[in-house]
């Protein structure tokens, strides 16, 4: 029994041990954004945040979980409006998909930790996440603009907490 | 999740025969003796409009055709028959129906359709494959659209009595020339009353709204959520999931197995042999993979064990010595090359090709009461029953209540690439469904999805060509060796002379000379021939098929004789192409935008490519630098004249997809074959393009006025040959064997 947060909500979850992190949330928790491509840590199509780091979840026995923090891209944001996502929708990033979530989330844990990422930044956070469809070049262009929208957000929320 | 107390070490599994229901063979079935109780892991997945696969259209209020549905409540569904695997059907076919509605597109929502005829061409051939979803869809569904915005105005004229003349319809909405209105869902029960019109005029090109913006797709929004439902996700909450064991060596087959150590697995509760190998029936994929991986399985090898590629390449030698099929001639080649001093000659060659689409393969079914219900991303829906078949057909076959008690959900595909057409993976569904109790979800490993797919096939090709006096070429003779594709796809019962003189034209397959027997350059006296190899190697349609490597070989070839005649390779193609001004106006499209000619800095050097392909015409530059002796892309100008532009943001995503996929292929793609089996099995050995090697990509949309091309492929073939033409520009080493090798 392997006990965890994922997306705000407390789980138990009764597998055994050695069981990819991936398959618990997929297969145990019905949460199938999070997709599975190589399962050898290759390919990030499983990334997932492990407080806060990106993750990937195919490699990441689920005992190693117990007691942490998980984000999943279903709680990334609950409306889409992570600036990753938002940012995403604007570029037209998508084109199969099966890849974006884990993109997605290495993004976001891209720009937590450095809010005005570089090319070479990009390149080096992104590098372990393949797209086969190769959107890479509307990758690297969204993530630049969700910084842009991340300054954004935090300059409105910084206003209005000034006008309460 | 499993009952520790379970006994597995002894396994005293019955074993039960049971007979399949078409072939008669007699299948073991191992079930563990326990019953599993309170499975814990469960797949679950709940469809939401729109987000999963479709229902035919029978409900609505307003249902005019298979492609259209208006509701009271004024929701609009554009169904979709085409295979969403990033291609962006989704928007584009529903752009063709709005457009002609007189519906802005933020109104549209779609949905996949059934396997059904409706959604066809000939023979109710159901498939997403050969750039040809717009080409298709072109007229039909702007005369699906037309037909039923003349309906709803009908229906508004009758409402208002008014002549329907004096009605102007956009915006889903009548507008009366009062200024009142009335929305398509409210006219969509009277609309349903209307004649369906026979003859329906469609709107002349210069009237578009939609046709030719840049329209946000409308399956990104799903995507950035996880909310897309793909194949993996797809089916009924209860279905276990099964991992199939194959033969490694293609064309082997099972000898004997024994299911122990497999039913010794937690989580395991059935082993089951299939006609292309052995399933192991799991509560999870993570114990299907470890009872996957400790099954003991016997193998028949057959003769294909003794095949490798140095195996491969002799026979493609030895069957262009014999003489292959001839593709294409004019003029007498043999003779200019007989009296010519000094032909040129290059051998080129390119590898098997992994599709490895993101999404492993995976197919989810179950058989009940007499019918079979599978959810496939699947490229190839249905029929015609007189080749292979299509989803339907072969589910309806393996599970044996046949096509017509069948019904296939396709959802969102991870990737297709040809792969996808395919059905290999929806047979192996369909009878496991058939054998056991309940819902079962087949996934692939990536290691299976890479050791078991039907490959680009390799290819072996010898050029010999003369210059005139003024260096241009005076002959061309190229001759190749391949597997075939479409041998393989012929049906059994067709006569030999059918196929000779059909398909199989002199025995060669098209899709292995398409783009080189038809090459554009001006050549008086030319001569191909195609030599097809029989190996067990499966081939097939891998993104932009023959163009794969008639592409690389013909643009690297005219190449080589530019060099030869002393000229730019630029201007040696302009003067040759006199005859194709569409090839001629991408080409120099790209030139212009690359400043082709101008200084570069140090260490720098372009290479240019041109090649029509789908109905399309692509040039691509490419600009590269050496790094540890192997070229890095850094910007690629990439020119495209699709006839027709739709969507032009999807055109240009298609292009640069198109682009990372082909340099994916020309820098690392090759699967070896060793021991008869591939050898590659990840991406940790299959390389793949990734961020830090994408290069900066300019589009440049040539307007041609033509009518419509595809776009899913015609940004593959140039870009091989744009690299390698490059690294000649800057070293003088010319690459004729794909992948490019470092220095």
């Amino acid at each position: 029994m392997v006990s965890f947060t994922v997306n705000g909500r407390p789980y138990e979850v009764d597998v055994p041990d050695d069981t990819p992190l991936l398959w618990a949330l997929r297969e145990a928790l019905h949460l199938t954004g999070t997709k599975f491509g190589c399962g050898i840590s290759q390919c990030g199509a499983c990334t997932v945040h492990v407080n806060g780091a990106p993750v990937r979840s195919c490699r990441f026995a689920v005992s190693r979980a117990q007691g942490a923090e998980l984000t999943t891209i279903e709680g990334l944001s609950f409306d889409g409006t992570h600036p990753v996502q938002l940012a995403w929708v604007e570029e037209q990033v998508p084109q199969c998909g099966y890849c974006q979530s884990g993109q997605i989330m290495a993004a976001a844990a891209l720009l937590a930790e450095d809010p005005e990422p570089s090319d070479e930044a990009i390149d080096a956070a992104m590098s372990g996440n393949i797209c086969r469809c190769g959107t890479y070049v509307a990758i690297r262009r969204a993530i630049h603009r969700a910084a842009e929208i991340q300054v954004q957000m935090r300059s409105s929320d910084d206003a209005g907490g000034g006008d309460r | 999740m499993s009952d520790p107390t379970v006994d597995t070490g002894q396994d005293t599994s019955p074993e039960s025969e049971t007979i399949s229901g078409n072939n008669g063979l007699s299948r073991r079935t191992f079930v563990k003796l326990a019953a599993v109780a309170g499975v814990g892991l469960t797949l679950g997945v709940t469809y939401r409009v729109v987000r999963g696969p479709g229902q035919p259209a029978t409900d609505a209020a307003f249902a005019p055709n298979a492609f259209l549905r208006i509701d009271t409540d004024g929701s609009i569904t554009v169904v979709v028959g085409k295979s969403e695997m990033g291609q962006g059907v989704s928007t584009s076919l529903p752009m063709l129906l709005a457009e002609e509605l007189g519906v802005p597109l933020e109104r549209v929502a779609f949905e996949f359709a059934p396997a059904h005829a409706a959604y066809g061409v000939a023979m109710g051939l159901q498939v997403t494959g050969g750039s040809t979803s717009i080409v298709e869809s072109w007229v039909p569904l702007r005369e699906a659209g037309a037909a039923a915005r003349l309906m709803l105005r009908e229906a508004a004229a009758r409402t208002w009595s008014i002549p329907a003349t004096d009605i102007e319809m956009r915006d889903a909405m009548a507008h009366h020339p009062n200024g009142s209105t009335l929305d398509y869902g409210e006219l969509a029960a009277a609309a349903a009353e209307v004649e369906v019109p026979k003859d329906v005029p469609l709107k002349d090109p210069a009237d578009f709204r939609l046709i030719g913006t840049p329209q946000m797709r409308l399956d990104v929004a799903v995507k950035t959520t996880g909310e897309a439902v793909f194949g993996i996700d797809a089916g009924p909450s209860d279905a276990r999931i099964a991992m199939v064991a194959r033969c490694p060596v293609f064309g082997g087959s099972l000898r004997s197995f024994d299911p122990a150590p497999a039913l010794a697995v937690p989580g395991v509760d059935e082993v089951v042999e299939l006609s292309n190998g052995v399933a192991v029936v799991a509560n999870g994929y993570w114990p299907a993979k470890q009872g996957c991986d400790t099954l003991v399985v016997e193998w028949d090898e057959g003769e294909g064990s003794a095949l490798n590629d140095a195996e491969i390449t002799r026979r493609f030698e030895s069957a262009i010595q014999a003489g292959g099929g001839l593709a294409e001639q004019h003029g007498d080649a043999d003779a200019a090359l007989a009296a010519a001093s000094d032909p040129i000659r290059a051998t080129y060659s390119v590898p098997y090709l992994a599709h490895a689409t993101m999404e492993p393969m995976n197919c989810t079914a179950l058989v009940e009461d007499g019918r079979c219900t599978i959810w496939a991303p699947t490229q190839w829906q249905n029929g015609p029953s007189l080749l292979a078949g299509g989803a339907r057909q072969v589910a309806g076959d393996m599970s044996g209540v046949g096509a017509d008690d069948t019904v296939v959900h396709t959802t969102f595909l991870g990737g297709g690439f040809g792969r996808r057409a395919e059905t290999d993976y929806v047979a192996e569904a369909a009878e496991l469904a058939s054998l056991v109790d309940g819902a079962v979800k087949v996934l692939w490993s990536r290691e299976h999805d890479m050791q078991h797919d039907f490959y680009r096939p390799a290819s072996h090709h010898e050029f010999t060509a003369s210059l005139d006096d003024e260096g241009k070429p005076a002959a061309w003779r190229h001759e190749m060796a391949s597997q075939s594709i479409m041998e393989r796809l012929m049906p059994g019962w067709l006569p030999n002379f059918v196929r000779d003189r059909t398909v199989m034209r002199n025995g060669v397959d098209p899709t292995a000379v398409e783009g080189a027997s038809n090459q554009p350059y001006h050549v008086p006296n030319f001569v191909m021939s195609a030599a097809t190899v029989e190996l067990p190697i499966p081939v097939g349609f891998w993104r932009s098929v023959g163009h794969t490597h008639t592409g690389f070989v013909v643009e690297s070839f005219i190449d080589e004789l530019a060099h030869a005649a002393g000229k730019d390779p630029y201007q040696y193609r302009r003067d040759l192409l006199g005859e194709h001004p569409r090839h001629l106006a991408v080409l120099d499209a790209a030139a212009k935008a690359a400043s082709w000619g101008s200084d570069l800095p140090e260490g720098r050097a372009r290479g240019i490519a041109v090649v029509e392909s789908f109905g399309s015409y692509v040039a691509e530059v490419a600009e590269i630098s050496l790094e540890d002796g192997r070229p890095r892309v850094h910007k690629v100008w990439c020119a495209v004249d699709c006839g027709v532009i739709v969507n032009p943001a999807i055109v240009r995503a298609q292009m640069e997809s198109g682009i990372i996929y082909g340099l994916t292929a020309a820098l690392y793609g090759r699967i070896s074959i060793e021991g008869g089996r591939a050898v590659q099995s990840n991406f940790d050995d299959y390389r793949m393009v990734r961020m830090s090697e994408a290069p900066e990509i300019e589009v440049l949309l040539v307007p041609s006025g033509d009518g419509p091309g595809g776009i899913g492929e015609p940004g593959v073939p140039p870009i091989a040959p744009a690299v390698t033409n490059a690294l000649f520009a800057l070293e003088g080493r010319r690459v004729r064997d794909l992948p490019i090798q470092s220095a």
